[in-house]
């Protein structure tokens, strides 16, 4: 499953990245701290939180996620989302709170 | 380039985020050109990455310096700021001095020398109170 598929299964709006929309999936990590992500954290994971800043994006690329999920209508600064761009890791939103889009994520990853 | 050894210095201003990172980023890319063993180069960017973080959350300038040579790599993070008073303490999970504005960042949440510590085969932390601290990261390429 790419991050385009949970894209539109999820109804997710896409900020930024759009050419990082092809990425494979391995699963999901929710967590706003960012050492928690950076410690544990696999490559392919999508990752949903509510920071907005552009380390959010350092720590995605340095641990090679596949694309973040912002929850709750939280916009990506500028900074982050120019850095999306430059990454090619899609910043994706939701109306959702954290444990109402990780849920839906789990269900769709784990449907087959 | 195989038997050749590198030598890489990066500058770090204490208090700017935004440039957080680049160093990590930088020696990845470095390593994956020199066909590092992934699981190697993954561990090395942790470990880099959050001794970078406290130098820009803790001290006022640091500098960064790293050695790569066929067999491992060598980082040292030398900061000039207020030195950490009790590093057993500081080691333990959960235990952070980083001011509100850092937290809310989602950073300082006292988890950054636990990953430093799982992610690097040699870790050695020295500091003065006052003056400074020394990190010293080493990891090698073949387990």
């Amino acid at each position: 499953m790419t991050v385009s598929d949970i894209a539109v299964s999820l109804g997710l709006k896409i900020y930024g990245g759009e050419n990082g929309l092809s990425r494979e999936i391995s699963g999901g990590y929710t967590s706003d701290l960012l050492s928690d992500v950076m410690g544990h954290a696999g490559a392919g994971k999508v990752w949903i939180t509510l920071q907005t800043h552009k380390n959010i994006m350092a720590i995605a690329s340095l641990k090679e996620l596949a694309a973040i999920i912002l929850v709750k209508e939280y916009l990506p600064e500028k900074d982050m989302l120019d850095q999306s761009n430059i990454e090619d890791i899609p910043v994706l939103g939701t109306s959702d709170e954290a444990f109402e889009i990780s849920g839906k994520l789990f269900n769709l990853l784990n449907r087959r | 380039m195989s038997t050749g050894k590198m030598h890489f210095e990066y500058q770090v201003e204490g208090g700017n985020f935004s440039a957080a990172g680049f160093p990590s980023s930088q020696v990845k890319k470095t390593l994956k050109q020199l066909n590092v063993d992934g699981n190697v180069i993954r561990r090395t960017v942790v470990a880099l990455y959050e001794a970078e973080v406290n130098i820009v959350a803790h001290a006022y300038n640091g500098i960064i310096s790293v050695d790569i040579d066929t067999e491992k790599i060598t980082i040292l993070l030398k900061d000039e700021g207020p030195g950490i008073a009790d590093i057993k303490k500081a080691m333990e999970i959960g235990y952070s001095t980083a001011t509100p504005e850092v937290r809310e960042m989602g950073f300082g949440a006292g988890m950054g020398l636990s990953n430093m510590k799982t992610n690097a085969d040699h870790l050695n932390i020295t500091s003065e109170v006052g003056k400074g601290t020394i990190v010293e990261i080493i990891n090698y390429f073949h387990q």
